[in-house]
């Protein structure tokens, strides 16, 4: 009996039908997409994005070149050079990021103990020469600078989640 | 529709009578094709706006002209056009040239030419041959020719897959849809294509869609299959053979095959229209009076139905994943042809006994 109902349910294309039914009144359903350069999703204030080095508010460098940000890094990304600067404290003289390298896991910016490196919701850049994926700390620097608001009010956003 | 004594006329005076008839014919051939070749521009753009519906997406936005008031998108098939003609045509080293050159137009060919036979309008088609049928199942046939070829001629193991996959198919194919045909001829007792036509007057419910539904079904699951449209186009499966038999084809070489996919399958639409949906009758005939402009047959009731089997192709494709290859063979050999085989002995007892609409021809 159950053999004869399969039969006809296979042959009469029964389950079939039922699937176009489905894709029939999908077609009337809201349509989901954004469009994309006019439109954007909203980010959370977590958005692991590009890099930046922020700046303490009265100029200084946040980076005390401890180190463990490159410790920490999984893809081997960060190169760090670093010396005594003139008024004696220690300072990188060097700070890559490697882009191509990088996975934009956060543990950096877990790592920081001064929150100097950051990553931010930046995430619409491109690169058009070979070389333009070395973030060096001149472009890291200049990005925290240019974003510091947006930067501490993400920090802030986020502060009591820590 | 359209009035062409005055053309006539006019032409008539300018040359020798002699050639108006095949000038007027290249000149109503010129405009048929133009309009055909800008159906399927715009099929492609229905099809990706349709699946993209279906998936919940908007579909091509983007492309439009400036100053023309019509939808954002609706340009899409012309700026395909474009990149596809600014591409560069590779031919592999290995190939055969003169088969890789030539198998492009024996796909786009045939499904072009078919359109001869296709009654437009009442009384009307570019050549009125009593064997229209065996005209179209000759032409269809020799589409795969395009495809074999192709696949044959780019020396990969992909498009010789391809190639075997399209042709296995479409032998299994086109008996079921020979068969469904066969039921088409014993309804009407012609292989005319008017006369088909005009053997299913009176309304909707009169036409061969009725009498003969489960041929209906065959016959379109075949024309599906027959173009290589999803859920069978494991000729192009590109989750197994990349694309199929024109893998290596690039630019305008690869768009006179997706040309010839599309209007191929406008074409399986027209011809379901005209063996099973009468054609350019009016479904309203014999409902309402006769002067009524809805019980007119004409061209708008043919286009307007061709819409809905149109439609079908894009919708199955939105629905439906790709067939595994046994199972083609299964449903070809196993279902189609048996169903197609007792309907036809069905048929033939209602014909003998006087049952259904055809009671004239027996």
């Amino acid at each position: 009996m159950q053999g004869i109902r399969n039969f006809f349910k296979t042959f009469l294309l029964w389950e079939l039908l039922q699937g176009l039914m489905v894709t029939w009144k999908a077609m009337f359903q809201r349509k989901v997409t954004v469009n994309y350069p006019e439109e954007k999703t909203p980010q959370s204030t977590r958005f692991r994005g590009l890099h930046a080095l922020r700046r303490y508010p009265n100029g200084e460098e946040r980076c005390i070149a401890c180190k463990l940000c490159e410790a920490v890094c999984p893809a081997l990304a960060i190169t760090i050079e670093s010396d005594v600067s003139i008024d004696g404290t220690r300072r990188t003289t060097r700070y890559d990021i490697d882009l191509f390298k990088c996975i934009f896991c956060g543990f950096c910016e877990e790592a920081c103990p001064v929150d100097a490196i950051v990553e931010t919701r930046l995430h619409e850049y491109h690169m058009e020469n070979r070389g333009e994926n070395i973030m060096s700390k001149d472009k890291l620097l200049g990005i925290g600078e240019r974003y510091e608001a947006m930067i501490a009010a993400d920090r802030a956003a986020d502060a009591r989640y820590r | 529709m359209w009035d062409w004594s005055a053309l006539r006329e006019w032409l008539s005076g300018q040359i020798t009578p002699y050639w108006t008839f095949p000038l007027m014919t290249a000149v109503q051939t010129l405009i048929v094709m133009v309009c055909l070749i800008l159906t399927m521009a715009f099929y492609t753009l229905a099809e990706r706006k349709v699946i993209g519906w279906i998936q919940a997406r908007k579909g091509p936005n983007r492309v439009s002209v400036p100053f023309v008031p019509l939808p954002d998108g609706w340009a899409q098939p012309f700026a395909d056009v474009i990149k596809l003609m600014f591409k560069e045509i590779i031919i592999p080293a290995d190939a055969n040239k003169f088969l890789f050159r030539l198998a492009p137009f024996l796909a786009l060919i045939p499904s072009l030419a078919i359109w001869a036979v296709i009654p437009l309008r009442p009384q009307h088609a570019f050549a009125n041959i009593d064997a229209g049928l065996l005209y179209i199942l000759a032409l269809t046939s020799l589409g795969v020719y395009g495809i074999i070829l192709a696949g044959w001629a780019a020396n990969s193991k992909y498009a010789f897959l391809g190639a075997m996959r399209s042709a296995a198919q479409i032998v299994a194919y086109e008996i079921a849809m020979g068969f469904a045909m066969v039921g088409v001829l014993m309804a009407s007792g012609s292989l005319n294509m008017g006369d088909i036509i005009e053997a299913q007057h009176g309304g909707a419910l009169s036409w061969n869609w009725f009498w003969l539904f489960p041929l209906l079904v065959v016959y379109f699951i075949a024309g599906v299959a027959e173009t290589n449209r999803a859920p069978f186009d494991v000729a192009e499966g590109e989750s197994e053979i990349v694309a199929g038999f024109h893998v290596d084809y690039s630019g305008m070489a690869f768009a006179l095959f997706f040309i010839a996919e599309y209007v191929n399958m406008i074409l399986i639409s027209a011809l379901t229209v005209v063996f099973f949906f009468g054609g350019w009758l009016s479904p309203f005939d014999g409902y309402l009076p006769e002067d009524s402009w809805l019980a007119t047959p004409g061209f708008f009731w043919f286009g307007l139905k061709t819409l809905a089997p149109m439609f079908s192709f894009l919708w199955l494709r939105a629905t439906f994943p790709r067939y595994r290859y046994d199972q083609i063979m299964r449903l070809g050999w196993k279902a189609l042809i048996p169903v197609t085989l007792v309907w036809l002995l069905v048929e033939g007892c209602m014909v003998y006994f006087h049952v259904g609409p055809w009671k004239g021809h027996s």
